[in-house]
């Protein structure tokens, strides 16, 4: 199967700061993929990179086969709607299809009339005097007209109320089973993603936690409860990624392809949820070790 | 044609939750041999969620002989839940109310009754899937 992103080593410096480091990710095509993570993770730096927006500081990164904004073919392929779904609040929406038409070589047009009027947003309206949830599916209308290959949001849902969230939504996986494409959008929340996204990436602290199919994902982690344990004495193929101890208790959660057939262990599914907050709480608890390591 | 519905608390994966309504659709005879289901693109749009969760739901129903896809047009009821099974809830469901009531009786309100199942319905439909 063909990659819609492949990232090697993938960093990205401001100043001292790292806002990405060492992301290596295969993503393959067909895939409604979920960047998910607390904001200032790193989320819309990785997809900036994606779209070609960003230079890396280091590593390297192919989208589509090519190099992110490598030239008008690599453009045309690649669809970006920015945090919040901006448009331009001074022009109509009749101006906003007009200038889709102009920019884009594989612009739909067709499409693009179909959905506004089924939308109800009026042409002669300004897109400053639209709604929230109207200026997204103007933003999305605009995404999806484009005819990419690959459509990337950065948090498009989280200024909606509830009502347009789920019409936002509800449009955009109806589209990608109309038209074959794939699709990465970042959320803070797992909740928005959880239905939506049969692929999942983790970033916490500007590098990439976990990464991949969320059934895979769901099939592989679990929660094993039982009698206070060292997470050294767990077989080796079964990764912690998080632990936590009372002064008889432990609660792991694991990551491992084999069985559990230890019967000490009270054995259970995790939500989707659960294991993106597990993953985070790693990130963590690392950091408060290397911090005491630092501090002694 | 019936409408899913899903529960984000239910703790049951989303796709499962598809299969297990087209299966008590069937029981009670709300969908019938010849109905069509929705198609994926109306349930992903109506729903919201990921195309391959429905198009995931609809295989599993389809290698339980069920259902049956015919391409280009749709996804249809090729055979019944209802009938056999139905005859089967009367006995059941007096044996289980005797089992309430020995329950009750032994001190047991709705929440230990409840958690009670729960534990135990959860534990061997592991058990049946290890």
């Amino acid at each position: 199967m063909t990659s819609v992103l492949q990232a090697h080593e993938l960093g990205r410096r401001y100043g001292k700061r790292w806002a990405l480091r060492e992301c290596t990710i295969d993503i393959p095509a067909g895939h409604v993929v979920g960047l998910v993570g607390p904001n200032g993770a790193g989320k819309t730096t990785l997809l900036k990179l994606a779209s070609g927006q960003l230079e890396p500081t280091a590593g390297g990164i192919t989208v589509l086969g090519g190099r992110p904004a490598g030239g008008p073919e690599q453009l045309a392929k690649i669809g970006f709607v920015a945090q919040d779904t901006p448009v331009y609040a001074g022009l109509t929406v009749s101006d906003h299809l007009r200038l889709g038409a102009r920019l884009n070589p594989r612009w739909d047009a067709a499409m693009a009339r179909e959905r506004i009027a089924r939308l109800g947003l009026p042409l002669t309206h300004r897109a400053g005097r639209l709604s929230g949830g109207q200026r997204a599916q103007l933003a999305l209308t605009l995404g999806l007209a484009k005819r990419p290959e690959l459509l990337i949001l950065d948090e498009p849902v989280a200024s909606l109320d509830p009502l347009a969230r789920r019409e936002f939504l509800q449009h955009l996986m109806e589209a990608t089973v109309e038209h074959e494409f794939s699709v990465v959008l970042s959320s803070h929340l797992v909740s928005d993603l959880e239905r939506t996204c049969d692929f999942l990436i983790v970033l916490a602290d500007s590098r990439v936690q976990v990464a991949g199919e969320v059934d895979k994902l769901l099939a592989t982690h679990h929660r094993l409860t039982g009698p206070r344990r060292d997470p050294d004495r767990l077989p080796a193929d079964q990764h912690v990624v998080s632990a936590r101890h009372t002064d008889r208790q432990s609660t792991f959660v694991i990551r491992t392809d084999g069985p559990i057939h230890d019967p000490a262990w009270t054995v259970t599914q995790l939500s989707l949820e659960d294991l993106v907050l597990a993953h985070m709480d790693q990130r963590t608890a690392e950091n408060r070790r290397a911090a005491l390591e630092v501090r002694r | 044609m019936i409408e899913f519905h899903l529960d984000a608390r239910s703790g049951v994966s989303p796709y499962l939750q598809l299969v297990q309504q087209v299966r008590h659709a069937l029981r009670l005879g709300m969908l019938r041999e010849g109905d069509q289901l929705p198609t994926v693109k109306e349930v992903v749009a109506h729903l919201a969620i990921n195309a391959n969760t429905v198009l995931k739901a609809y295989r599993e129903l389809e290698h339980e002989g069920l259902v049956a896809a015919r391409p280009g047009v749709g996804t249809f009821v090729t055979s019944t839940l209802a009938g056999a099974s139905l005859a089967a809830h009367g006995p059941l469901r007096l044996e289980l109310r005797r089992w309430l009531a020995k329950a009750r009786r032994t001190g047991l309100d709705d929440d230990d009754i409840e958690a009670l199942f729960m534990t135990t319905f959860r534990s061997t439909a592991q058990e049946d899937i290890a």
